[in-house]
């Protein structure tokens, strides 16, 4: 049976940079309930990383995690200076010094990833979401995390790509193949929005119109929650969801504001920021 | 930085706010409520450079805070919050 | 005078009959996905049975999340005071009345004459409501009617963190992980969504004495889960997921 909801694992090593050169080697590693990733900087410079499912298997994620990142390097972890664990699992990171929240490490990455001028970021996990202020260093200044309710949450996204028999990858395109933006299905809660959705189904509506009804309800969600703490530019998006074109193109229609293109794979902001943290954390000498 | 706790769900939304840089974890919140739902934090997993104690709610009550805070607050005739008032820095907030 | 009450809620759809305060008919039937149809085959279903016409009805009163489709319809009152003038009639020591139905929880506090003195309702989130239940027992993979006698041969409590019926779907799937056997977490099923319901009813402040009512009432494991938690007795009437639609056909016939 085809499972719909797996997006694509990837792994990747800074073409240009030698560990061997560096000062200061560090790690983060972001053990969410869905996706884990493992960061390695040199110097506060991306080196490697990875991006891989959870699984059920989550005690042994970290270290899956870390291994495939450093696949090819020639690097192993007793180089590696400091890690700091972070995320649903970061309890769970065996080899890392300190644990920080995810809210913290996505401030900081965001900052990293999209430069200084961020101001609001929003995180979709697979599990949770999040509206985060964050200062020019990337410092953390207002933040609210929903992770009661799959709602506005990747696994909301999965849900519905299994009930149409699309894959995770293609929905946000899919999404947008409308004439006309149909009207959204009336209930963000996802066991509701299904049976709605399969109604839909029933009388007819073709695939990219009931997607489109999801992902308009979806977007919608996000921005009341977005909307508690404010929208201040520049305004970027981290995790998973940043790369649902679907979401992205209806959450910059409702808040009037564009959000800012990534330089990386956005579902490592977590443990970027993590990486930044144990840098830091070695140069203060914890 | 203002902290949000709590969570928004088909019925509503619900945070309970605390600002930090007011905070300075003297546990007067931790007493007063009762249904103990705040705990202090020595080490603020949010701010990895804080030097002072922090309090926050506890991660067992976050995702129901609608129910254990449903007490203090009944449908009708709606008295002061107690961890509001026990709070003397003013860094409390409900937002429902 | 002959009213009669038709609830029309998110699953199912129930059409009580009354002829001068008596009982004459009634029907329940699972809302379709042509749901008109189904509005349709319930009353031809009842009225069949009772010998009438859809026209002998003096008065018909609708109620529940789809009222406003009852054209046959005079009038529509809302769940609450339906729910509440049902449960005071069939007992009139109920001062707190709890109805569970498929997408909505409700926690109504009465009076002695059956007045709604207060209410809180959990919508629009599956985690209170049958809903709940229903994707907890396909998880399971067992048939809902069976989640509740299996949970009571529980011999331990197991905590489910989850507030959300999609997460604590997940949630399951670990406990099968960690060898939970099945009666376990059908009982920990009943105890999350009784705690979230226990809540709601603590807001209106609950009195004896308490009445269940809904489609969810028949669950016997929610219903020992309810208990347990409220600390107390719980009255279940013997159609627990008829009361609204009574209470709409005594509301009709100015009662």
């Amino acid at each position: 049976m085809a499972e719909f909801w797996r997006w694509t694992e990837s792994r990747w090593t800074a073409p240009d940079k030698d560990w061997k050169k560096a000062k200061i080697i560090t790690a983060g590693v972001d053990v969410g309930s869905v996706s884990s990733q493992a960061v390695v900087m040199v110097d506060g410079e991306l080196y490697c990383y990875s991006n891989m499912r959870t699984g059920s298997d989550s005690p042994n994620s970290a270290t899956n995690a870390m291994n495939w990142a450093l696949e090819g390097t020639g690097l192993s972890l007793d180089k590696i200076q400091y890690t700091v664990g972070t995320g649903y699992g970061r309890v769970n990171v065996p080899f890392a010094q300190r644990a920080i929240t995810e809210i913290a490490c996505h401030g900081r990455g965001a900052n990293f990833i999209y430069g200084p001028t961020v101001r609001t970021v929003l995180d979709m996990g697979g599990q949770d979401c999040k509206a985060i202020h964050i200062d020019e260093k990337g410092k953390v200044t207002n933040f609210l995390m929903n992770d009661k309710c799959a709602a506005g949450t990747g696994r909301g996204m999965e849900v519905f790509a299994d009930l149409l028999g699309v894959s995770i990858n293609e929905v946000g395109e899919l999404s947008l193949k409308v004439e006309e933006e149909p009207p959204p299905v009336s209930s963000t809660c996802v066991v509701f929005a299904k049976s709605e959705a399969s109604g839909l189904l029933r009388e007819g509506w073709p695939k990219e119109k009931v997607i489109a009804a999801y992902t308009s309800a979806m977007a919608h969600r996000v921005v009341t929650l977005l909307e508690r703490i404010g929208v201040e530019p520049d305004f970027a998006i981290t995790g998973g969801i940043a790369k649902n074109v679907g979401v992205v193109t209806r959450l910059e229609k409702e808040l009037h504001i564009k959000a800012l293109i990534p330089k990386y794979d956005t579902q490592i902001a977590g443990a970027v920021g993590a990486a930044l943290f144990a840098r830091a954390l070695v140069e203060k000498g914890k | 930085m203002i902290a949000n706790f709590g969570y928004k769900d088909g019925s509503g939304e619900y945070f309970l706010s605390i600002d930090t840089d007011k905070c300075n974890g003297c546990r007067d919140c931790v007493t007063a409520c009762p249904a103990q739902v705040f705990e202090i934090r020595d080490e603020d997993p949010n701010d990895p450079f804080r030097e002072i104690p922090v309090a926050a709610i506890k991660d067992s009550e976050r995702k129901k805070i609608k129910y254990a805070c449903g007490p203090c607050k009944p449908v009708s005739k709606r008295p002061s919050l107690p961890c509001v008032v026990a709070c003397k820095q003013g860094a409390i907030a409900h937002s429902w | 005078m002959i009213t009669a009450g038709v609830d029309i809620g998110a699953k199912t759809i129930k059409i009580v009959i009354m002829k001068d305060g008596q009982v004459i008919g009634q029907n329940l039937v699972m809302a379709g996905y042509d749901f008109q149809e189904s509005l349709k085959t319930a009353w031809d279903e009842v009225l069949t049975k009772t010998g009438l016409t859809l026209n002998q009805i003096d008065r018909i009163v609708a109620t529940g999340a789809g009222k406003k489709e009852a054209g046959m319809a005079h009038d529509q009152v809302t769940e609450i005071s339906a729910a509440a003038r049902g449960a005071i009639t069939l007992d009139n020591r109920v001062r707190t009345v709890i109805d569970v139905g498929a997408e909505e929880g409700r926690a109504i506090k009465i009076d002695a004459n059956g007045k709604v003195v207060d209410f809180a309702i959990n919508e629009k989130c599956a985690a209170g409501a049958g809903a709940f239940t229903e994707a907890m027992a396909r998880a399971l993979e067992v048939k809902l009617e069976e989640l509740g006698p299996l949970s009571l041969t529980s011999t331990q409590a197991v905590a489910m963190n989850a507030q959300c019926a999609v997460f604590a779907e997940s949630e399951l799937v670990t406990l099968v992980h960690a060898k939970t056997l099945k009666p376990d977490m059908a009982r920990a099923v009943h105890d999350a969504i009784a705690d979230r319901i226990v809540s709601m009813v603590r807001r209106v402040g609950m009195e004896n004495e308490v009445m269940l009512i809904g489609g969810v009432a028949k669950n016997v494991g929610f219903y020992e889960s309810l208990k347990r938690e409220l600390e107390t007795e719980v009255i279940v009437p013997k159609d627990p997921e008829l009361v609204s639609a009574l209470g709409a056909a005594l509301l009709a016939a100015g009662k």
